[in-house]
């Protein structure tokens, strides 16, 4: 399998860290609920299909990746970079 | 036999080989299969289970029977095919799974036993008592049953791995492949075209075909020659695609040098390739299926379409007086390409009421093949018609059941195959591997001329999908004519027939695996082991499917099929493993001082990929724990030297570094002066400890941060993840410098007295005081001091550019010894931290939290950090939580183990009474006796509380009391001093 690394170009997998739903860059605010830090940490909704997920080019470009996945066929729908997708945001 | 001017070997080229110790000649272009027919060697190998005598079935890749073991000692390679294995001079090659010879098997007494070891045989009799299962069934049923052995010694053989990529990628070179390959080539996209074959062009290399009036043989070996004067096509024989992959990935083996005479250990045996396809076409081609009959495994019973390949492409009659039993026209081709070739055509039996003969040869239509004789060697066959039995004296008998396309690749990615009456077999389901189109006679299109077409056409789909314009390619002329079949799986009768004739699985055998009720099919597969042997079953699976059907009053394509995993074709391990054995699955980091610690005989030790010394053993010393001792006693008496290089160490520089070393660390940062150092503790999101360490401030804006050496890695993505993902609005950089400074501890008493020795403006308490750093110039380099301590002494900590690390160990070790120091290891090191209560990843080994281990007080409530508000919570602050202590032996035995648990005096050492673990051990030459650093339920109010220590594994046990962490200078003065 390859990932589209927006800096890097197409490259193998094995370039990768992979580290689950890209939820993870939605941090809460420190006084947010308990619910809701508990949403953040642990609790995934591990629906099948396409997933926003985060990958780290630890081999590469040491760029964190939101890759969107489908988890039924492996396809890979693309990729951007987390600090854009989170500077997008701010 | 060898046929007169027959074949593509070149006979101007003997070669000589053995079998089972015996010489033989061939020619360069046999096979051993080919070989030995031609020498008339029929009986090669017994069956895995009932030891049976068995020949060569088939002329490829999906060979059952013919498996043997070539060359001897560490380079044995068992289970080759002898009807892949190409031969070289002074190829050995010897049978397998017989005692004492091939000709007279002590085990094929089992074929006697047959009625009691039929399918689940030993589900049923070997279940008393439950204790043999282990020890005495499954011994005798694994030497009894088998293939070749592995050697048991190292492989000398060289195997690699390759990567590569590609438009287009065409699996298989038969008159579809090329086609497809040709066509794509021309229209300038970029090409592989494997195929598993030494030469390339399929079945036209084995039939008679003409195509665009030359033989098939020349009109392939012309396209592959015009292919191989393209730069834009890479050409890969003896190369097997495995299996299909996600985003068009394909793992595909070449044999590169099995073929060689020579294999001088430099040359590779095998490569593993990964090739990353655009686009593939799939032209594996077809695989004919035998028929089910009784005995119709004897040597010289033999696939219609391998007969007519030993004639045709080695010039080899497989027989003297040939018989073919088929239901279908394409078998009938045999007949007529030995008669063609001067060998007796006995007679054609075909299944058919209306079969017609094709030409000048006796056709008993209607009629089946019933029964067999020949031990050793076929020597009659006996056919039914409706108006009774007969019988024919022959000593090879062609048989033919239909062809069934190869679709196994089409499956790998969880598709399932379409049934197609008119062919009586399976097609591939389009889609089922994203960018694959399938073409030719595994797509169910058997003529020439149809594979012909059926190669441009696909390579006409990849090439639109690739975006490319199509070159105008001609299709060949060829022949044209229809797949006459009528469905024959098996013949009625007694006796046993075979299926799967590399597992011997008999038809019986499905018979009962459905009257037992399992009737599904991936339950019959694993009751009766039918396709389950190396060839997954490439002879047999349909004709087994269709018996299954019968059996369970269901169609076929109700039936199923059951699941083609990857590899299409076996793969060592070693092919696949290439590469990652030894050094290369874990290459070795050296610290600088590497050479220098090796000279002094220190015995390495491994933290992740690096080598650090263990101890450094002095005259007279036979014991490591004399070495230890002796170190721990010259840091706390004199001065001591260390290499602590192997630390992470993280430069960061920016406006907001200060910003993020406290989002990453609990305690506060920004508050750190200019050359001071700080102790940081770092958590992950959930809590827990991540890692510790000190980080040092070089100026407003500039850090060093240290890690622990195994979390360095960690620690380096957890900030990228932070700065990235998280506060990418932060102005700052940070990178890795691990490797380029080198780092020593110089620990001890006189550990000034020795720097200041080095450094051009001697230091004093003053200037730099307890967690000072600093630029200094140490031996006229530029490097840097750091004022911590890791041992609880008056300590350093200097750091210079790499390339000085080796030269500088040298002059701090010449220096220490002159003052009654000297190095030390890891266990002296190990030692000093655990009497000074100093915790490593033994004790924040991932499940504990900052009040775990005595620092939560450490977690600032003027800031937030990373972990802090789930460290809060009420489960991780209960006073009842294991807490971090220290322990001495209080009981007869004096000795403590890492890894021990706690239990009360008087109690059972059960997990109900578990009180907790011990986390890192050591024999302190300061105290007298061993501490011991783990954690106790209720921490520091079990403060001279006494336990039993229990260590179920080394058989430990004493009484420990629970003491505080920090055994030695607990106030600290010694490191200030």
């Amino acid at each position: 399998m390859r990932l589209p690394c927006p800096i890097c170009g197409e490259r193998d997998i094995r370039e990768f860290y992979y580290q689950g739903a890209a939820v993870a860059l939605d941090r809460p605010d420190p006084e947010a609920s308990a619910d809701a830090w508990q949403d953040y940490v642990y609790l995934r909704d591990n629906r099948p299909g396409p997933l926003r997920e985060m990958w780290h080019h630890d081999s590469g470009c040491s760029a964190w990746l939101v890759v969107t996945r489908n988890t039924l066929t492996h396809e890979v729908l693309g990729a951007e970079l987390a600090i854009d997708v989170k500077g997008a945001r701010a | 036999m060898r046929l007169a001017d027959k074949g593509l070997i070149d006979r101007n080229a003997p070669i000589s080989f053995s079998f089972d110790g015996v010489e033989y000649n061939g020619f360069k272009g046999d096979t051993l299969a080919s070989a030995l027919l031609a020498n008339e060697v029929r009986l090669v190998a017994r069956s895995f289970k009932y030891h049976r005598p068995r020949g060569i079935l088939t002329a490829g890749s999906e060979e059952p029977n013919a498996l043997v073991t070539i060359g001897s000692g560490g380079r044995a390679d068992p289970n080759a095919r002898a009807t892949v294995q190409e031969i070289y001079t002074g190829l050995e090659a010897r049978s397998q799974n017989a005692w004492p010879s091939l000709g007279f098997d002590a085990m094929a007494v089992n074929d006697l036993a047959a009625p009691f070891l039929g399918a689940g045989f030993y589900y049923k009799t070997l279940m008393w008592p439950r204790a043999f299962w282990e020890r005495v069934y499954e011994p005798i049923i694994r030497r009894a049953a088998g293939l070749g052995t592995l050697s048991g010694q190292a492989n000398t053989d060289k195997y690699e791995r390759a990567f590569a990529h590609c438009d287009l990628l065409v699996i298989g070179a038969g008159p579809a492949g090329l086609m497809a390959a040709l066509t794509a080539a021309r229209s300038g996209v970029d090409v592989i075209l494997a195929d598993e074959d030494s030469i390339m062009g399929g079945r036209l290399n084995a039939e008679t075909y003409t195509v665009d009036g030359q033989t098939g043989a020349d009109w392939a070996a012309n396209t592959v020659a015009e292919l191989a004067g393209m730069d834009n096509v890479r050409l890969m024989t003896r190369t097997v695609v495995t299996g299909a992959y996600d985003q068009g990935t394909y793992g595909a083996l070449e044999r590169v040098n099995h073929h060689a005479d020579r294999r001088d250990g430099k040359a590779v045996l095998e490569t593993f390739w990964r090739i990353a396809a655009k686009q593939t076409v799939l032209a594996a081609g077809a695989l004919e299926r035998p028929i089910a009959f009784q005995n119709n495994d004897r040597p010289g019973i033999m696939m219609a379409n391998a007969v007519r390949a030993y004639v045709n492409r080695w010039g080899v009659a497989p027989g003297k007086t040939v018989t073919v039993f088929a239901n279908n026209d394409d078998a009938h081709r045999s007949a007529m390409d030995l008669q063609n070739a001067g060998v007796h055509v006995a007679a054609v039996i075909d299944s058919r009421n209306s079969a017609k003969a094709l030409g000048d040869y006796r056709l008993i239509t209607g009629a089946q093949v019933c029964a067999t004789s020949g031990r050793k060697q076929l020597e009659s066959v006996t056919y039914r018609t409706a108006s009774g039995e007969d019988s024919i004296s022959t000593d090879c008998l062609a048989m033919s059941g239909g062809w069934n396309p190869s679709v196994h690749m089409t499956c790998h990615m969880n598709g399932r195959p379409t049934w197609r009456e008119d062919i009586a077999s399976f097609v591939p389901t389009p889609g089922s591997i994203p960018n694959m189109t399938v073409a030719g006679a595994c797509n169910g299109d058997f003529s020439t001329a149809a594979c012909l077409a059926a190669g441009v056409a696909a390579a006409r789909d990849a090439l639109a999908a690739l975006g490319t314009k199509p070159a105008e390619v001609p299709i060949p002329n060829a022949e044209d004519s229809d797949y006459k079949m009528e469905p024959l799986w098996a013949v009625a009768g007694k006796g046993r027939a075979w299926l799967d004739f590399q597992n011997d699985v008999s038809v019986k055998d499905i018979k009962q695996a459905a009257s037992e009720n399992f009737r599904s099919v991936e339950h019959m597969k694993r009751y009766t082991t039918q396709g389950m042997a190396t060839d997954q079953g490439k002879n047999s699976n349909v004709n087994a499917l269709a018996l299954l059907a019968d059996a369970t009053g269901r169609g076929i394509p109700e039936t199923g099929t059951t699941t083609f995993r990857p590899p299409y074709s076996p793969v060592a391990i070693a092919a696949m493993g290439a590469g990652a054995q030894g050094k290369g699955f874990m290459p070795e980091r050296f610290i600088t001082s590497h050479a220098a610690t090796i000279e002094r005989g220190a015995p390495m030790m491994e933290a992740g990929l690096w080598y650090r010394p263990s101890y450094f053993p002095a005259k007279g010393e036979t014991h490591w724990r004399q070495s230890c001792d002796r170190e721990v006693n010259l840091v706390r008496e004199a001065v001591g030297v260390c290499d602590v290089s192997t630390l992470g160490k993280i430069d960061i520089q920016g406006p907001d570094a200060a910003a993020l070393l406290d989002f990453v660390y609990t305690n506060m940062f920004s508050t750190l002066k200019t050359g001071r150092v700080r102790y940081g503790l770092m958590l992950r999101e959930d809590g827990h400890v991540m890692d510790d360490g000190t980080t040092a401030r070089l100026s407003d804006t500039h850090f060093v941060m240290t890690t622990t050496t195994a979390a360095a890695g960690q620690v380096m993505r957890h900030l990228e993840f932070v700065t990235q993902c998280l506060r990418p609005d932060w102005d700052l950089r940070f990178t890795s410098v691990t490797e380029q400074w080198a780092q020593f501890a110089v620990a001890g008493p006189k550990s000034r007295e020795l720097l200041n020795g080095l450094l051009s403006t001697p230091i004093d308490n003053e200037t730099w005081p307890f967690m000072a750093c600093g630029d200094v110039t140490v031996a006229g380099v530029q490097g840097r001091l750091f004022r911590i301590s890791f041992s609880g002494e008056h300590a350093y900590e200097v750091a210079v550019p790499a390339r000085y690390g080796d030269a500088l160990f040298r002059a701090l070790l010449k220096q220490a010894e002159a003052m009654g120091g000297g190095a030390y290891g890891m266990e002296a090191l190990n030692v000093l931290r655990i009497e000074k209560g100093f915790i490593t990843h033994g004790e924040i080994h991932g499940r504990v939290t900052a009040f775990d281990i005595g620092m939560d007080r450490m977690i600032s409530a003027k800031k937030d950090c990373i972990g802090k508000v789930m460290s809060q919570r009420e489960g991780l602050l209960d006073e009842d939580r294991e807490q971090l202590m220290g322990f001495k032996p209080v009981g007869a035995v004096k000795q403590l183990t890492g890894g021990a648990h706690f239990y009360p005096e008087g109690e059972d050492p059960t997990p109900d009474n578990d009180q907790g673990y011990m986390t890192s051990v050591g024999f302190s030459p300061t105290f007298g006796h061993f501490l011991g650093l783990g954690f106790v339920r209720g921490g520091a109010a079990r403060q001279g509380d006494r336990l039993r220590m229990i260590d179920a594994v080394r058989g430990i046990e004493t009484v420990v009391e629970v003491c505080h962490p920090v055994f030695f200078d607990p106030k600290g003065d010694r490191a200030r001093g």
